[in-house]
């Protein structure tokens, strides 16, 4: 099916998500459609399935114009995407959830029958090779299965143009290899894929054609073949990018954080961090990288004391740390969550207030319990002239302030006062280019001022540009801990696959070599599907 | 919230597990048994199994010596306890503290009656007459709940429900459009919840009580204006209470299942219905999935908005249904403020119950079984204040919810309000 | 990022471009001008003081409007005399709503002219009787200001307390106690213990609920109201206690208070008494535990972000039961000041819902305690002007719940009072506190 969107304009109060966006997409075209946060290509998708209506503009699926009111009609012409945040309800098993909507009843009296379901499933699984048990509970899936199940409901549906929105968040590169012979294989079937990301050496490997948007326009549209990383960033962007953060080498000094065997469990019980090692020195730079859900999220809670470990110790300045989130910050760590909205401040309160959300019970803050203002005032003044914070006044409600700024208030807030360990867990993340600059820069800055920085991602490029040391965290532990220069991002993939290197030393030799004994030999590369040779992602 | 006290809890010790402290507390009931229910040597209890003076095939009574049958209780309520500390099986947890819970009643049972009798058949008839309009409020609340709306308005919906059912029966002359009337202004209450929650978006606790507020000052303006001054608009025909024949005979069961009022069997009806047609059906499903994950549910093509206004309405008229009950199925005429907080325990009920017809059901039956009892107990007079009886089925709704936290789940996406783009 | 819907907004799939954009906009096209409020600290700014006046004003006037609707549709004459005359039956009607309104306003207020003039004229006894319904106004607000306090204290740290009708009951058990059963002291020890016995009794009446939400998750909104249920029979039941019942009545009704516990009344002859007063220094405490203190801030943090209070160090479970004790011994403050000021003693169902009238003030005063005082003197001039409302007109008292019901209904709901009016969207009210359901 031939699938065209002339001249679409969404427009939400106050900013134009898309502005005037052509595209076409050909049968059984794989068709990326690249930009940064916030540039308008998840809008644009949801107006095509259906979850907006557009402003202005016209949709044609094979010449005819179409309307869709809700993602009923976009399904009902063959249209099916599978979003960033999985649409699966947690309780249900696969089947309920592919069949949901579309269910198969027992002939008029809307009882279900979920023997016809699962044998159609289980077609349309062999059919692609998208493996998957009818009967489980989504909740006990891990991820990449979870997509399988996102991508057979399109499927079930009969989708002729399948919409994947940042579907390699998720995934090792290993498992993006898997997913892009999927989509090989659907484009040869006649299936289109719109293929969205922000990842450009994924669209350069797989996308038949690529549109890059930014600011909700569509700023240029090219093949893989007529181009290169660094013309599509500047299209992205605006304006040349530097892709490498520029920071001299670490000098490690005494040992600040030191985590010994520990074992957390999670909300539900599993063992999500399990006898894990890793210490981290004043003075550099240590990123945890791995795919979401391996432990990470535990680990930096137990690390800032937000969890009680089961197992193990997590020392800081040589002091114990046991779930008192208060003590840790009083030895000096400062802490930006992963979640800004959900733990790192408190919207409804002002910026001000926000400002001295750690602090709010010291002196000269508070004398008892009285709260002094003039003293937080003027410290919010500083810090929001000091750290570049857009908001009109310090009064304003901070969830009004964008969510670069609001992840400067949370900058500011940690950076301003003496702090002996800095753990950031995905400082980055949903930022502008800008931003991520910015907050780039001031980690580098506390490193060389001598702190211990624990940086946790899931953005290998944002771990392989900051990190002096990467330590490679799968299922609860600590499987390598490599040093910038020996890390390149397929060691990195096969390591967050859970895939050991050939020859690679143990964690525990690793750290050796970091405080100072030298004589680790390069790790060879394991033999493992075909990955590009260069290609990495800067 | 859970999860936040929960990082605080388990850094305490990790030998203090929630089954061992029910073991513990097992123990402490026995000797509590023991302590609490003596005096009593020497005399014994008798329990009734007939119903009424004349039954169809008559039941011995089963008279016991009391203090005896007493010591059994917490001798079997201390056996359990030791169980419980050596085992902590998770599977078995539940049947354990139901033992317990009934050596506990029956041993109370034993002591209160003791030189006295006690018609069982009597007492579990009316755990099942009162259970009713729990139960309806539960079902109610479920309906709302499963599709992610929290109903407080349980109260409201039911006082208005037996003012409106009262009237309308008392006018017309007839029970059934009394009935109807009453299911209507359920409904409409529903929708207004739907409304001020869904469309305007307001707090759904809030509206909720919103609801209850004004149902119940205005029940209360119209019951002291109008049927003050005309007294022939509050005295409604009843359904009597009908037996079905041969059934209704046999012994024990007949009399407590198939000797009932009409909204007992209503109610069983209902309960079937709400069960297959939420587990079993393709609307069921929806409104689950609606309940779980909206947008997930919005992203398949599902419309939300409308499944929630249609689940309120039918909530409405449910507990519209069960409102009449105060008046047609009991008492007749309409009282102020005559629902004293069933339909707050109905939502208890739906909580402990899982969120499921049945499961609610059983609960509503443990709630009604407090109420039964306690009216049961004041009649015989028993030594215990009449204030502290009428206490117990609110105490129990509050150990029930606290104790349940955690262990049943609610639909995820309950009381989140809903935007569309 | 993989698996779950978006964390912190409900709003749709991508929001971020929405945000950032409208964010820039605001900041480039209005520079340096106040906008988007934070719920944090006060800063006079008349015109966003003015448009949040104007919802709750609208609501108060709408409510009455649809009161009078009321009025005449359930009045059996009305309906009689519709079919033959209905221009005559409404203009009746209109004229018995114009009469009860005019009884109720009288009987709240007072007549202006008469008080200018009784003050004009000197005479103590003159003075009385025409502040007579400011008096009664005043008096019935006392026990509304502390209640509408305690539900401000607990919204503002995110719990719904409705058991505040229990927990002034229990204030009132244990003032009552102190007043009558402690003899031989002089006022200024006695009325104080009395005070803070009837704060106790409030206070352990507010613990059970805050402690078992702290430690087991369980919703306060059932808890609570359980616990209103279990107050109400626990007054039956120590009215029948020998030292509490008064000796010689078979009827539930306490001892008196002796009269070095009472609470004196502001002038004598009129029945206002200080509880007023102390009910005005409890909400200018609570505004400052709430906005100058370091654990008002944290009830705030708790109310407004659980997650990222439990990141700043502070102990949840603590705050919550401090908060629901707080909450509690204000609303035993509305039940002391009821038994050592107004009546002198202690009955069954004194309170004629202050408890739920509670919920009302504090959402209309949008959880600040200067908008609770004036929300409570409303509901007390509603409530004082009742009575003689139904003396003069026949029209029921509960007429009065009607109102107050329909007054929250568009308080809470101030989309509902724009659509009505057709007014554009303000600012934030005070009153969204979404609920989680039941998970906590």
């Amino acid at each position: 099916m031939r699938l065209e969107l002339h001249g679409i304009t969404k427009r939400f109060p106050g900013v134009v998500a898309n502005e005037g966006v052509d595209l076409v997409v050909e049968p059984g075209e794989i068709h990326a459609l690249l930009g940064e946060n916030g540039a308008g290509k998840s809008t644009l998708v949801n107006v095509l399935y259906g979850l907006y209506r557009p402003d202005e503009g016209s949709i044609h699926l094979d010449g005819r114009p179409t309307t869709f009111r809700d993602p009923g009609d976009a399904i009902a012409a063959g249209i099916g995407m599978v979003h960033q945040h999985f649409m699966l309800v947690p309780v249900f098993t696969v089947t309920e959830n592919v069949m949901l909507g579309v269910e198969s009843t027992r002939g008029r009296t809307g009882f279900l029958d979920y023997k016809t379901a699962r044998t159609k499933i289980a077609e349309v699984s062999e059919r692609h090779g998208l493996h998957v048990d009818p009967d489980a509970v989504i909740e006990d899936l891990p991820v990449g299965v979870r997509q399988r199940v996102e991508i057979i409901k399109t499927l079930y549906r009969h989708a002729d143009v399948l919409i994947l929105d940042e579907p390699t968040a998720v995934l090792t590169p290993q498992e993006d290899e898997e997913l892009f012979e999927i989509m090989r294989s659907l484009a040869k079937a006649g299936t289109s894929i719109i293929f969205i990301t922000h990842k450009l050496n994924e669209v350069l490997e797989v996308a038949d054609r690529i549109t890059v948007l930014r600011r909700g326009k569509v700023v240029g549209s090219t093949t893989p073949g007529e181009t290169n990383q660094n013309e599509l960033a500047a299209m992205m962007v605006g304006r040349n990018v530097d892709l490498v953060v520029d920071k001299g080498p670490a000098s490690p000094a005494e040992v600040v954080l030191e985590v010994a065997g520990l074992s957390v469990l999670d909300d539900r019980g599993q063992r999500a961090v399990d006898a894990l090692d890793l210490t981290v020195r004043a003075g550099e730079i240590v990123a945890v990288a791995g795919v979401q859900g391996n432990g990470q999220t535990e680990l930096v809670e137990a690390v800032t004391g937000m969890r009680a470990a089961i197992g193990g110790t997590v020392r800081i300045a040589g002091t114990a740390v046991k779930g008192a989130p208060r003590k840790v910050f009083e030895i000096g760590v400062a802490h930006i969550p992963e979640d800004r909205l959900e733990e790192g401040l408190v919207p409804g309160f002002t910026v001000a207030e926000n400002l001295i959300l750690n602090t709010y019970y010291l002196k000269p803050y508070a004398n008892g319990l009285s709260v002094q203002r003039d003293a937080i005032m003027a410290t919010a003044g500083e810090l929001v002239g000091q750290y570049d914070i857009r908001t009109p006044t310090i009064f304003n409600d901070v969830g009004n302030l964008s969510g670069g700024n609001q992840q400067k208030v949370i900058v500011a807030r940690e950076f301003s006062r003496p702090i002996k360990l800095l753990v950031a867990a995905q400082p980055t993340r949903g930022l502008d280019v800008g931003s991520i600059e910015y907050i780039h820069r001031r980690i580098v800055e506390k490193r060389d001022e001598g702190a211990a920085v624990l940086i946790v991602s899931t953005e290998l490029d944002e771990v392989l540009a900051l990190a002096d040391r990467i330590a490679v965290m799968y299922q609860g532990r600590i499987v390598a801990v490599l040093d910038q220069a020996d890390a390149t991002p397929e060691k990195l993939g096969l390591l967050m696959g859970g895939a050991q290197l050939e020859g690679a030393e143990p964690p525990a030799q690793v750290q050796l070599a970091a405080a100072g004994v030298t004589g680790v030999t390069e790790a060879t590369t394991a033999a493992g599907p075909d990955v590009p040779a260069d290609g990495g992602s800067r | 919230m859970t999860a936040a006290t929960a990082t605080i809890a388990d850094a305490r010790s990790r030998w203090l597990t929630r089954e061992r402290v029910l073991g513990i507390g097992y123990l402490v009931v026995a000797l509590l048994i023991v302590l609490l229910f003596n005096g009593v040597a020497g005399e014994t209890t008798k329990f009734g199994f007939n119903s009424g003076p004349k039954p169809a095939i008559p039941l011995p009574d089963l008279v016991v010596p009391s203090q005896v049958t007493i010591y059994l209780m917490a001798g079997i309520a201390a056996f359990l306890g030791v169980v419980q500390l050596l085992r902590s099986g998770a599977r078995w947890w539940a049947i354990l503290f139901a033992f317990v819970a009934i050596a506990f009643v029956a041993a109370f049972i034993t002591w209160a009656a003791a030189g006295k009798s006690m018609s069982l058949v009597g007492l579990f008839s009316q755990t099942l007459q009162r259970s009713v309009p729990i139960t309806f409020g539960a079902l109610s609340g479920l309906l709302c709940e499963r599709a992610g709306v929290v109903n407080i308005a349980i109260e409201g919906m039911l006082l208005t429900g037996a003012f409106t059912g009262a009237v309308a029966a008392s006018i017309a002359g007839n029970v059934w459009i009394g009935l109807a009337a009453a299911v209507a202004v359920g409904g409409l209450l529903g929708l207004l919840l739907g409304v001020l929650a869904i469309r305007y978006l307001v707090d759904q606790i809030i509206a909720g009580t919103v609801i209850n507020i004004f149902a119940a000052g205005l029940t209360a303006f119209l019951a002291s204006k109008v049927l003050v001054k005309l007294p022939e608009l509050n005295n409604p025909p009843r359904f009597l209470p009908d037996k079905i024949p041969g059934l209704g005979d046999i012994p024990i069961v007949g009399p407590i299942l198939f000797t009932n009022s009409f909204f007992v069997f209503a109610m069983f009806v209902l309960i079937m219905v709400i069960h297959m047609a939420l587990f079993h059906t393709r609307w069921g499903l929806r409104v689950r999935a609606v309940g779980e994950h909206p947008i997930a549910a919005e992203t398949v093509g599902i419309n939300v908005i409308r499944t929630r206004y249609i689940n309120v309405l039918l909530g409405g008229m449910v507990a519209g249904f069960g409102g009449a009950y105060f008046t047609l199925g009991s008492t007749g005429s309409f009282d102020k403020g005559m629902t004293a907080g069933k339909g707050f325990i109905g939502l208890a009920a739906m909580i402990f119950g899982g969120w499921t017809p049945i499961g609610a059901f059983f609960a509503s039956l443990i709630f009604g079984f407090a109420d039964a009892l306690q009216n049961r107990l004041s009649i015989l007079n028993v030594g215990i204040p009449s204030e502290i009886l009428l206490m117990l089925p609110y105490i129990v709704t509050i150990a029930a919810v606290a104790g349940l936290v955690g262990r049943v789940r609610a639909p995820a996406a309950d009381g989140r309000p809903f935007k569309r783009e | 990022m993989s698996d779950g819907p978006p964390r912190g907004t409900w709003v749709g799939p991508d929001t971020t471009m929405a945000h950032e954009a409208a964010i820039v906009d605001e900041a480039i096209q209005k520079p340096g001008k106040p906008e988007g409020r934070g719920r944090g600290w006060l800063r006079v700014d008349v015109r966003g003081v003015a448009r949040s006046l104007v919802v709750p004003i609208l609501a108060v006037f709408t409510a009455l409007v649809i009161g009078g609707f009321v009025i005449v549709l359930s009045d059996p004459a009305f309906w009689a005399a519709f079919p033959s005359d209905p221009i005559g039956a409404i203009v009746d009607g209109l004229r018995n709503v114009a009469a009860a309104y005019e009884a109720l306003f009288t009987g709240a207020i007072g007549s202006p002219t008469e008080i200018l003039q009784a003050i004009a004229s000197g005479d103590p006894a003159e003075i009385t009787k025409a502040l007579q319904p400011i008096s009664e106004t005043l008096l019935s607000a006392t026990p509304l200001i502390f209640a509408g306090l305690a539900v401000a204290v607990g919204f503002r740290a995110g719990l719904f307390n409705i058991g505040v009708e229990g927990q002034l009951y229990v204030g009132a058990i244990f003032a009552v106690y102190a007043g009558f059963a402690l003899t031989g002291l002089p006022w200024f020890i006695h009325l104080p213990i009395a005070i803070g016995a009837g704060m106790l009794g409030g206070a352990i009446w507010g613990f059970v609920p805050g402690f078992l939400k702290a430690k087991t998750g369980a919703h306060e909104v059932i808890v609570t109201i359980m616990m209103n249920y279990i107050a109400y029979q626990l007054v039956f039941l120590v009215l029948k206690a020998e030292g509490f019942q008064r000796p010689g009545r078979d009827d539930p009704i306490s001892q008196n208070v002796l009269p070095s516990a009472q609470l004196p009344p502001l002038i004598e002859g009129l029945r206002v008494h200080w509880g007023f007063i102390l009910a005005l220094v409890a909400a200018a405490v609570v505004s400052w535990i709430l906005f100058r203190s370091t654990k008002g801030y944290e009830f705030r943090a708790v109310g407004l972000n659980p997650g990222a209070a439990r990141y700043a160090g502070m102990n949840i479970s603590r705050t919550i039961i401090l908060a629901m004790v707080t909450s509690g011994a204000l609303a035993g403050l509305a039940g002391t000041s009821e038994m050592l000021g107004t009546s002198g003693r202690l009955t069954p169902g004194f309170s004629p819902g202050f408890g739920f009238d509670a919920i009302a003030i504090a959402l209309l005063g949008g959880s600040r305690p200067s908008g609770v005082v004036v929300a409570a003197i409303l509901f007390g001039a509603l409530r004082a002007g009742s009575t003689p409302m139904q003396a003069a007109t026949g029209t029921p008292v509960d007429l009065v719940v009607v109102i107050q019901a329909l007054i929250i209904m568009f308080v809470a709901a101030p989309a509902l009072v724009r659509a009505i009016y057709h007014i554009k969207a303000g600012r934030t009210t005070g009153t969204e506190v979404f609920s989680k359901g039941w998970g906590a």
